[in-house]
């Protein structure tokens, strides 16, 4: 579908972003589904309170919730279970789970950083969150990306250090390797994946009002390109309904990604 | 049973320079920061910090007691990136040893258990291995023969950590959402000290926390306890007080030039523990 909806409804970039974002979740089932971040946060809910009802998600603390609501909900919170970071490392040691993970940097093969900038570790240029959970995250379950500022910076040949894990270095750990399950990466501009050569990432799909050639510079790499590549999905009615009445009311994710328009 | 109340200044006549020493809590929460500031206050220094880090790391960077970071992450949570912590890094004048998360509750766990390693498929394919040479290779000795990562027993000299409440002798319970992985700090350490809100009678520690789950801490892992309410202060420490985001925030921008840490330092950290929490509440 990439005609334009009608003025009034709209979708905003933003909006665009949650729905591709749920669609990393199509198919997964009863996992948890753990989007990290405000816009992959909505983009979780919106999958399970539409076509995949069974994936389970957290409040970001320690609690599995039943709600749609993606923040503010503590007056009426449902609990389906207790999840303290201690069990939280017995679902990802599993595979139980499709992590979806920002990051600083990235490679062609998906390897990731988002511990520091610069290649003296004993004083990077730029010291960002650490390894974190990175390495284990993607040696062990699905994993995603979300970027909000699609870039040169970002998308680039080398990543300074590897904190998550790429299809080229999972492939070369060989039987160490076989639940690494790099699925997506979305961005402002656009939906790749890793389906290119030797598991190279590809262009899929443009959002609505992108250019190819604005993500090709907006990359540092040659970008393989789905052919044809499609133009990303609007939300449909009931899901705009879902996302700007129920899951986000206080319209948070136009502060992740602001609309070009 | 004994009697292991001091305080802070007790705490810290128990700790050397160059000791390592584990922080509980995660990121800005529930973290012993009155212990944190009595470490800043102090002389010690060389001491190498393990901590789900956050201010408690970014404080003790700040005031030059620490020369290495096992961490996997230092951030503020509402602030991701901890601002005193990036500029220590940044100048080369603190050494980070990286983990992944699950990895450190693996070493901690391995030290609590005295066992020399637990292994993980965690760090595989990544660059963990190369920037931690603590971090190590095993292969399984069954048929599989699968190469995994050992992750070392991460034995430390002293834990500190802050609960919501316990008995004079140590017992203790979390009645937040989170332990967090207290309990491991506590049994990875040699001498282990926790700072509570409030010390209460042991035949009141059930009524207190509601259920014998919250009662994760048993005095067999406490040598030492501080009732100190607002011990955690500014980091949160439900249900007694959530994050004091205002205070996290000057916290923060004392971090942009080095006349505003002198200022926040002479306010706010060469005081008192006492003319701290009246300080704090003052503003309140």
């Amino acid at each position: 579908m990439s005609h334009r909806p009608a003025a009034a409804m709209r979708p905003t970039r933003a909006e665009v972003c949650v729905v591709a974002i749920a669609e990393c979740f199509r198919g997964d089932g009863e996992i948890l589904a753990n989007p990290i971040g405000t816009i992959p946060m909505i983009g979780g809910r919106l999958a399970r309170a539409t076509f995949e009802p069974d994936l389970v998600m957290t409040d970001g603390e320690a609690a599995l919730v039943a709600n749609d609501e993606a923040f503010d909900f503590t007056e009426n919170k449902v609990v389906e279970a207790y999840n303290p970071y201690r069990s939280m490392f017995d679902i990802v040691w599993s595979g139980r789970r499709h992590v979806i993970m920002s990051g600083s940097q990235i490679d062609p093969f998906g390897n990731h950083n988002f511990a520091a900038i610069g290649t003296d570790w004993r004083a990077p240029r730029v010291q960002l969150l650490g390894f974190r959970g990175a390495p284990g995250n993607t040696i062990q379950n699905a994993t995603s990306y979300f970027v909000p500022n699609h870039s040169p910076q970002v998308f680039v040949e080398h990543v300074d250090v590897v904190t998550g894990v790429g299809w080229d270095r999972a492939a070369a750990i060989g039987k160490g390797g076989r639940f690494h399950n790099l699925r997506r990466v979305v961005t402002n501009l656009c939906v790749m994946d890793f389906g290119g050569p030797t598991h190279r990432m590809r262009l899929v799909s443009v959002h609505p009002g992108v250019n190819v050639d604005e993500v090709v510079a907006a990359t540092s790499f040659q970008l393989t390109r789905a052919d044809p590549v499609a133009v990303s999905r609007w939300p449909d009615a009931g899901e705009l309904a879902l996302i700007r009445d129920v899951i986000d009311p206080t319209g948070l994710r136009e502060h992740d990604v602001p609309d070009p328009d | 049973m004994r009697d292991k109340r001091c305080s802070e200044d007790d705490v810290i006549a128990e700790l050397e320079s160059g000791m390592t020493i584990g922080i509980g809590g995660w990121g800005s929460r529930r973290k012993p920061m009155s212990l944190v500031r009595a470490i800043g206050r102090s002389e010690l220094t060389d001491l190498t910090i393990v901590s789900y880090g956050g201010p408690d790391v970014g404080l003790l960077c700040a005031t030059g007691r620490v020369n290495k970071v096992v961490t996997a992450f230092v951030s503020l949570d509402s602030i991701p990136l901890e601002p005193h912590y990036r500029m220590a890094r940044q100048s080369g004048r603190v050494e980070e040893e990286p983990w992944d998360e699950g990895l450190l509750l693996l070493g901690l766990q391995a030290a609590a258990w005295r066992v020399p390693f637990l292994p993980s498929r965690a760090g595989l394919g990544s660059d963990l291995l190369e920037r931690n040479p603590r971090l190590s290779m095993v292969r399984s000795p069954f048929a599989d023969a699968e190469d995994l990562v050992a992750a070392p027993a991460l034995e430390l000299d002293a834990a500190l950590c802050h609960l919501n409440v316990a008995d004079m002798s140590g017992n203790a319970a979390f009645l937040g959402p989170d332990l967090y992985f207290d309990d491991l700090f506590l049994g990875a350490a040699r001498r282990r000290f926790l700072s509570v809100e409030r010390i209460v009678p042991t035949g009141d520690l059930l009524g207190v926390a509601g259920t014998e789950q919250r009662l994760r801490i048993n005095r067999t892992m406490v040598d030492g306890v501080v009732e100190r309410p607002g011990a955690a202060h500014f980091t949160s420490c439900v249900p007694e007080y959530g994050r004091d985001e205002a205070f996290q925030q000057r916290y923060a921008a004392a971090a942009s030039t080095p006349e505003a840490w002198v200022r926040f330092r002479a306010e706010w950290l060469d005081v008192s523990e006492a003319d701290y929490q009246s300080r704090r509440a003052r503003r309140a």
